[in-house]
């Protein structure tokens, strides 16, 4: 992933063109608030690259939304600084950095006085931009979250579901391309089914827009699906490991990090690799299989499958519906406990595939 | 005070100088209500008496409006201007009208004027439009006024292009009971100033008999009551589509 903090970043409108994703960083970030004994967050270090996702998780209280809220002070630091794009977000105003800094919260908060097409264009607006850069901008985002029929555009958000409501609200964090989003438990109050839609197209999003993404979480298997790099805060803000998702399942700094990630994590890392990147048996080592898994299936996924299939080996077969490989329990054994040795099963997580329409 | 003179009158008025004998046989009979009275009054005495009482509710309404809703904006921001505001106002609107009329009229510089009757007015509405306001800006929802500001408002442009919207209901219920109430009070302000429909009320008061005016200018209060109070809720239909939407 380029850096693309370009420097002949060219001038239009008269402000300099946003870098599509800037590196953040959090250097020694300390924040107390008013009244309270302990600092919530207590010398946070973070770099994050550009272009990469980020997921703070932790248990509740540990500080995840008071490091979230620190970046776009929202709340003012009690001490450290915070870099985006090598600028400290102390030179500019909280509400020109605000403007520059997508945000998505749990609950949403999209104004109900506004149709959907007004929300989106939020900060466009703020921004000045005129009508007709605001009108493409606005329909662009439609369709980078899905929203792009029905008229969906002109409801108001109330004629909404929960799960249209948050692609609203991310579409609204990007309308003006910021370099950077930021975004607190955004799925936090959806149902499983819809959670699961929302991360995959989250996912899907991430590959096209590339934004380097801050996302904050409690469920720990969202955070190995979501994050490049997960950091693992403990109460009072200590930053417990900061890690890729495979490290952290593979090897945990302590024993919190551990119970956090749970006794199932071996378990957890098979979900981190696909099919296509494990070497199957060949097709005519077995008899044909009657089901077919595509190669985006994860080693987990497999394995579920295969013990609900009464442990029978699977097909493996690729976009075409060939079978180009067999995938067995003796298989999954094999990569189980390469997991468990630590060694880990490199494979570059993508996003899942377009579903089929 | 022509009118209350022509229509004190009227039984004893020659029937060569008015016209058609009949207009006033409901008259002569202390009837409670005459038609005839009514049709021959309407233009010189209680159509300009209704206009009147527009006006002046108008600018009371206006006036308390301006006054009560800064003060709520303000107490939104800075929550201890709330209870000095509170209490003034309550005082205000629990005075019986009837006192502050006469309070006011002692102080210099009001006396029997429009100022007199305007300001008594201005004070009963600014409890409640100041109450509603400060109540509607409050219950804006704590995700929609982070979301506002994570995205670079600052807070006047949180206050106005969310906040002020978003409380529209609740400003638009407050005003709409200020109205009421503005207009049924101004039938009193004839005490102090020569205007309004309370002049036709009172003066059928001072009189023993004849009812006819006072009926006709309770019920033109009520009426423009009524109409005042469709106007605002067709008003507030159509600034706030969005809370149609389901
Ligand atoms: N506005 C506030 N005033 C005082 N304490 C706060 C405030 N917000 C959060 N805290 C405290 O800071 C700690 C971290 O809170 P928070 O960042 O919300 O945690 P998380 O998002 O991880 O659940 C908690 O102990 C919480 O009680
Ligand atoms: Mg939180």
């Amino acid at each position: 992933m380029a850096l693309s903090l370009d420097e002949s970043a060219v001038v239009r409108d008269g402000s300099p063109a946003l870098p599509s994703a800037a590196a953040l960083e959090l250097r020694a970030v300390e924040k107390r608030y008013p009244g309270q004994r302990r600092p919530a967050l207590a010398a946070l270090s973070l770099l994050v690259p550009a272009g990469e996702v980020c997921v703070l998780v932790g248990p509740s209280g540990s500080g995840k939304t008071t490091a979230m809220r620190l970046i776009n002070r929202m709340i003012p630091l009690s001490g450290g600084d915070i870099l985006i794009g090598g600028r400290s977000i102390l030179d500019s105003t909280p509400t020109e950095l605000r403007r520059q800094i997508g945000y998505v919260i749990q609950q949403v908060g999209l104004f109900p006085h506004h149709t959907v097409r007004q929300n989106i264009a939020t900060v466009p607006r703020l921004l000045g931009w005129e009508r007709r850069r605001i009108d493409a901008r606005v329909d662009e985002l439609l369709e980078l979250v899905g929203l792009d029929h029905d008229e969906l555009g002109r409801r108001y958000p109330s004629q909404l579901s929960g799960g249209q409501q948050q692609r609203v609200g991310v579409a609204r964090a990007l309308a003006a391309d910021p370099p950077l989003l930021l975004m607190d438990e955004p799925f936090g109050a959806i149902d499983p089914i819809n959670r699961t839609r929302l991360q995959d197209e989250f996912l899907r999003l991430q590959e096209r827009v590339r934004k380097t993404v801050v996302f904050v979480t409690h469920d720990i298997d969202e955070a190995i699906k979501m994050g490049d790099r997960i950091a693992v805060l403990r109460e009072g803000g200590h930053l417990a490991q900061f890690a890729t998702p495979a490290e952290l399942l593979s090897s945990p700094a302590d024993q919190f990090v551990a119970d956090f990630v749970g006794a199932d994590r071996a378990l957890k890392r098979l979900g981190l690799v696909r099919l296509a990147d494990v070497e199957l048996d060949p097709p005519d080592q077995w008899p044909q299989p009657d089901e077919r898994l595509p190669l985006d299936t994860t080693a987990r996924e497999a394995l579920a499958r295969m013990l609900s299939a009464g442990g029978a080996p699977l097909g493996v077969a690729d976009e075409h519906g060939s079978v180009v490989g067999i995938v067995t329990i003796a298989l999954i054994g094999r990569l189980f406990s390469r997991v468990e040795d630590g060694r880990p099963p490199e494979s570059r997580r993508g996003p899942p595939p377009e579903p089929n329409r | 005070m022509n009118h209350v003179l022509l229509a004190s009158a009227a039984p004893i008025i020659p029937k060569s100088l008015l016209g058609n004998p009949d207009s006033y046989a409901c008259e002569r009979a202390n009837r409670l209500f005459c038609w005839g009275w009514l049709s021959r009054n309407w233009g010189s005495v209680l159509w300009p008496a209704l206009r009147q009482h527009v006006v002046i509710t108008l600018i009371a309404v206006g006036l308390g409006f301006a006054i009560a809703s800064s003060l709520a904006v303000l107490a939104h921001r800075y929550r201890r201007v709330e209870q000095p505001v509170v209490v003034v106002t309550t005082i205000f609107y629990t005075i019986p009208a009837l006192a502050l009329f006469e309070i006011l009229v002692a102080v210099p510089g009001f006396g029997l004027s429009l100022t007199t009757a305007e300001t008594a007015l201005v004070s009963y509405t600014l409890l409640i439009i100041f109450r509603n306001t400060l109540t509607g800006l409050r219950e804006v929802p704590a995700d929609v006024r982070e979301a506002a500001a994570g995205m670079g408002m600052s807070r006047w442009q949180v206050l106005a292009r969310v906040e002020l919207p978003l409380a529209l209901p609740a400003i638009i219920a407050g005003v709409r009971i200020a109205t009421v109430s503005t207009i049924a009070l101004a039938t009193i302000a004839a005490l102090i100033v020569n205007e309004g429909l309370g002049v036709p009320i009172l003066t059928a008061i001072s009189e023993s008999t004849f009812k006819t005016e006072l009926i006709a200018a309770g019920v033109l209060a009520v009426a423009l009551a009524v109409a005042a109070d469709a106007l605002l809720v067709g008003l507030q239909r159509l600034m706030t589509p969005w809370a149609r939407a389901t």
